[in-house]
This record gives structure tokens, sequence and C-alpha cells, in this order.
């Protein structure tokens, strides 16, 4: 029972941080037609940022705020740069010249960093087991990702849905051409959006931190787990990406903790400890191509434009 | 046949140097030259299958290396299981790869455009993880092959210079293969597929069936690199399918020209041959290589078979 309880918040804490990186992924996409490859680099600059910025001031929570900005900025910087001449072009264009920013931002943080990996230190206060059930102890900090990334999935639909800048994006996704018809400054818009999802990309880097090491490459692996979420939840789609995150998250987590004991019942011993890791590692992949199968577009489309 | 061109002249210049190049490597009694050109013909072979569907049937895929492991594991499994015969491993081989086409083919061609993009990258990496997750293959360290492919006395792939030529021979004889594709019906309905989809559905092609035929012939062709691969490092690992690797085929193919039927030979020549002089120079030459990448895409369309034709008209 406390395993099952504690697989399942472990989940659903893997499956919002999922969405943090998709959601950025798909608004991107959604409304700048850019296949951004470069996202996952994106998340581990954020992750470096906190480190080093929380080894600076000494804080965690004022290391992790200088790290969103500063991947907030690095963003605005690279699509001012870069990315804002893909627009329009091609989709193979995207991913090649995303492709190259990746070799790129792999090889400045070995010159910069060292290729050996960073840890970011959890403060105590956030290390105590909190009591979530009777009898039951859940890590404050799982806790708190939780907490963070439920908040941000809600302020970040009142923000497209409820204000005049999310009016704007939506249009945007529409109908560029018409909205920059209508006098709204298209190119700074679209370098806001940029701006944005590479915060949350860099968000989802910095709280999984701690969980994880900081090292090189370490967002190539998630990258894929998020393209994975925005084709099961439709490309371009909010919601989508939000229920495909934790499906995603869950199914991972749950097989990789249940499925070698469930495979050790029906095969025999050493069969099962061969087969569970490739087997759970499949799971995802293979959920993908059900919902292939069954809905080509995700479960979720984005409407028509 | 039409005229002189420059683009035909470098072809032709790179595929006698090719030809020539063991000749020159006995000669100066560098070694080291003809090891590494092994390498650039197998993936120059790789990137010409990722041609066939790229350029002629306009299916991007971003999973292509999942196929160099298939074909080297094949080798590697079977050399690992006593059986050493390259008549047996190469069909496997070939088996292997067409299997996994046809399967993960059928559920990609589902969807189009970006989605397709990410399938296929999706499927690699699941590929990936398989390899990883293969313990009684070495899993995550890979496999070792101790003894190359063994053709019974028709051809000793432990020879660096058979070997060399076994494998300009199958580079030879997979573009020729695509060049008689691409000029069949087949190759034409598949042309006409990349540039309008709905119109010869309506017409009357089954699209898909032509598509994933065409996906199959190119899987099987990439995963003879892969055993190729395999013989030529003596080793096969998870890493091979990364898709850092997928990228860089698709790399060499628009930069060479997609669609053209030399220019991913071309590609790969020239990209591998960079990377081995960029990191001869620092050991930071992914730090020049990334944003190179960016601007052959941002100005440099059509690839070096584009420029030499604009080269050309001036």
């Amino acid at each position: 029972m406390l395993l099952v309880v504690e697989q399942f918040l472990n989940g659903l804490q893997f499956g919002l941080l999922l969405f943090l990186l998709a959601a950025g992924l798909t608004l991107v996409f959604g409304i700048m037609d850019l296949v951004n490859l470069a996202h996952g680099s994106l998340y581990m600059m954020g992750a470096y940022f906190a480190a080093t910025f929380a080894a600076w001031t000494g804080s965690f929570l004022l290391g992790a705020l200088l790290a969103l900005g500063a991947t907030l900025v690095l963003g605005i910087v690279l699509e001012m740069t870069a990315l804002r001449h893909l627009y329009g072009r091609d989709h193979l264009d995207h991913v090649l010249a995303t492709f190259g920013l990746i070799l790129f931002f792999n090889e400045a943080v070995r010159l910069i960093w060292g290729p050996a990996g960073l840890a970011l230190p959890l403060p105590a206060w956030l290390t105590v087991p909190v009591p979530i059930l009777p009898g039951i102890h859940y890590p404050a900090y799982r806790l708190a990702i939780i907490v963070v990334a439920l908040l941000v999935a809600l302020l970040l639909y009142l923000g497209v849905m409820r204000t005049r800048i999310g009016m704007l994006i939506r249009a945007g996704a529409s109908n560029r051409e018409m909205i920059g018809a209508l006098g709204i400054n298209i190119k700074l818009l679209y370098t806001l959006v940029f701006g944005l999802g590479a915060a949350l990309a860099g968000l989802a880097g910095l709280m999984q931190a701690p969980i994880l090491t900081v090292q090189i490459g370490m967002g190539e692996n998630i990258l894929i787990l998020a393209f994975v979420i925005i084709v099961i939840g439709g490309i371009g789609s909010i919601r989508g990406a939000f229920l495909a995150a934790i499906f995603v998250g869950m199914i991972d987590t749950l097989g990789r903790a249940f499925l070698p004991n469930l495979l050790r019942q029906v095969l025999s011993g050493a069969a099962a400890s061969t087969a569970a890791p490739a087997l759970s590692s499949m799971l995802i992949y293979l959920l993908m191509a059900i919902v292939l199968v069954v809905r080509p577009e995700g479960l979720f489309p984005a409407s028509r434009r | 046949m039409k005229t002189f061109t420059v683009a035909k002249a470098v072809t032709a210049l790179m595929l006698a140097g090719l030809v020539l190049l063991p000749l020159y490597s006995q000669l100066s009694g560098n070694i080291f030259i003809l090891t590494l050109f092994t390498r650039v013909v197998i993936l120059a072979l790789a990137a010409a299958s990722l041609n066939l569907i790229m350029g002629f049937g306009g299916m991007m895929s971003f999973g292509h290396a999942a196929y160099l492991g298939i074909g080297g594991y094949a080798v590697g499994m079977l050399a690992q299981e006593g059986v050493g015969s390259g008549f047996i491993q190469f069909p496997v081989a070939l088996a292997a790869s067409a299997t996994y086409a046809l399967v993960i083919g059928a559920l990609s061609l589902r969807t189009r455009g970006v989605y397709f993009i990410m399938i296929t990258l999706a499927f690699a990496q699941m590929a990936y993880y398989v390899a990883s997750g293969l313990a009684r293959y070495g899993g995550d360290d890979g496999l070792t092959v101790y003894k190359r492919s063994d053709f019974s006395g028709l051809i000793n792939l432990s020879n660096r210079t058979q070997f060399y030529y076994l494998c300009l021979a199958c580079l030879f004889g997979v573009v020729f293969l695509i060049w008689r594709i691409a000029n069949s019906r087949f190759g034409l309905v598949l042309q006409g597929l990349r540039s309008n989809e709905q119109r010869m559905q309506a017409i009357g092609f089954p699209s898909k069936r032509y598509q994933l035929v065409c996906f199959v012939i190119s899987g099987m062709m990439c995963g003879l690199a892969g055993a190729l691969l395999a013989n030529n490092t003596d080793f096969v690992s998870p890493a091979v399918m990364y898709w850092t690797r997928s990228g860089d085929l698709m790399v060499m193919v628009i930069l060479g020209g997609m669609g053209t039927l030399f220019g991913p030979v071309i590609g790969a020549v020239v990209y591998l041959l960079l990377e081995e002089f960029l990191s001869q120079l620092t050991e930071y030459w992914a730090l020049i290589m990334g944003p190179l990448l960016l601007l052959i895409v941002l100005f440099g369309r059509g690839g070096i078979m584009g420029l030499l034709g604009r080269l050309q008209r001036g």
C-alpha cells in the first residue's frame, strides 16, 4: 500500500515535470510553427544555472529564481539571434538548425562547467518527509514540485485563456497574418512566447536537478519523452499535453516499479529480470503506437487551422 | 545524357578518389586514412538509404540510426552465439531491418509532417533502450565482435583493402539501385506522392502501400550499412542507435543535397572529414560544428549539389 501510494505520487510528480517541458514545446510549435529540438538544452541550462547560482548565493530558492530569469533571457536571446530566421521555413530546416544548437550547447557546457556533472543540494527544510496520509510519509521536495507544477499549469491556463496577452497568443496561433494586420507586434509576441517556453523548460530542469545529477545530455532523453507526450496529446494543445504528460509520467514510473514483479509471476526469475528493464522502457512507446493506431492526430488535437 | 556540369565533374572526381584510395594508402603507408574512409563509405551508404525515403519519398525519418544498430546487433549476436558465417549474418541483418521497418513504417505512416519526424525519432529511441537492456549481449556497454563475418574464402573481411572494396561495392550497388528505383514507375509514383499526396490518391494510387515499401527498402539498405559497420569497428553498442546519430545522417543528406543521387555520398564525405579535421583542431569541435549547421540551414539551400548547380549558372 505504502509503495503504491509513493509510486503513484512519483508518477504524478514526473508527469507534471514532463508537462512543464511539453507545454513550452507545444506552445512554440502551436504558435510559431517551430520544431525546437534545443528545448531539451534549455532544460539542461536551467539545471546548470540553478546549480551555479545556488552555489554562489548559498540559497536554493534565490538560485532557482535567478536560474529561471537566466533561462528566460537565454531563450529570448536565442530567439532573437537564431530561431527568428527559421519561422516559415520547412520543418526539416528547424530540426537541423536546432540539432546544431544542441551540439553547441552540450559543447559549451562541457567547456564552461567541465565534463563532470554538478550536484544541487537541497536545503534542510525541503528534505524532511511530510506525512500525507496516516502512516505514509512523502519527501517534502517532491511534494513541492507537484504543488509548483500544478500552480504553473493553472497560471498558464488562466494566462492563455483569460488575459489579453493570452488572447493575442491564441489569435496568433490561429491566424498570424491577420493579427499582424490588426496592428499587433507579432515579432515581440513571438519572442515573448519563446521566452516563456524557455523559462518553463528551465523551471523543469532546475526542479529536477536536485533529484538527478546535473549533467551534459540530461535534456535529450527527457526531450524525447516530451515529444511522445505532444504526439499523444495532439500537437499545439496545452490541455492535451497536460493530460498526456500525467499519463506518460504515471505509466513510466508505475511500469518501472511494478512490471518486474508482475513478470516474475508469469516468467521464470532469470527471464523476467532480463525482459523487465527493456519492456518497462518500451511501455510508453507502445502506448504511443496504440494512440497512433486509434487516433493519428493525438488524443486532444488542437482545433484545425 | 546531358552535357558536362560542374556537379557531375565533382562527383566523378570524388568517386575516382574513393576507388583509388587504397592505392594511395598502400603507396604512402598511411593505414589510418583507409580505416577512416571505410567508415566514411559505410556511413555514406546509410545516408544514401536515408535519402531514398527523404529525398525521393518525402518521408522525414529521424530514426534511421536504428537500422545501423539492428544490422550491427544481428551480426554481433549471431557471432556471439557461434554463427560466424556472413552468408547467414547478412541475410538475417537485412531481414531484421526489414521487419522493424515494416512495423515502424506501418505505424508511423499513419501520420505525416512533424508527427512523422517525432515518431520515427521516438521509435528509434525505443530500439536504443531495448538494446541497452539486453544484458546477455552487453547491455549499455555494447558487444564486442571477436570475429568478423566469414564468407568462406570468397572475401576476407579482416583484410583492410578487401573490406574497403566490399563496402565501396555495396555503396555503389545501393546508389545504382536507388537510381533504378527513382526512375522506375514505382519511384515516379513516390515522387508524385511527395509533391501532392491527395492528388495521387485521387488518381487511385494506394499511397501508404507505396511509401511503406519504400520505407522497408530504405531500412534494409541501412541495415546492410549497420552489418558492415559492426564488422568495421568489431563492436556494436546501443550508442550507434542514439538519436544524435540519426541527426548526423540527416545532416549528411541535407548537406550533400537531398533528392540527388550522389548528394548524400558527398555530404557524408564532407561531414565526416570536417568532423575529423575540427576534432584534430580542437577538443571542442562541436562548438564550431553546431553553429556551422545552423548557417548551412539558413543560407545553403539545396546543399553542396545545389551550390555546384548555382556555381555553374554563375
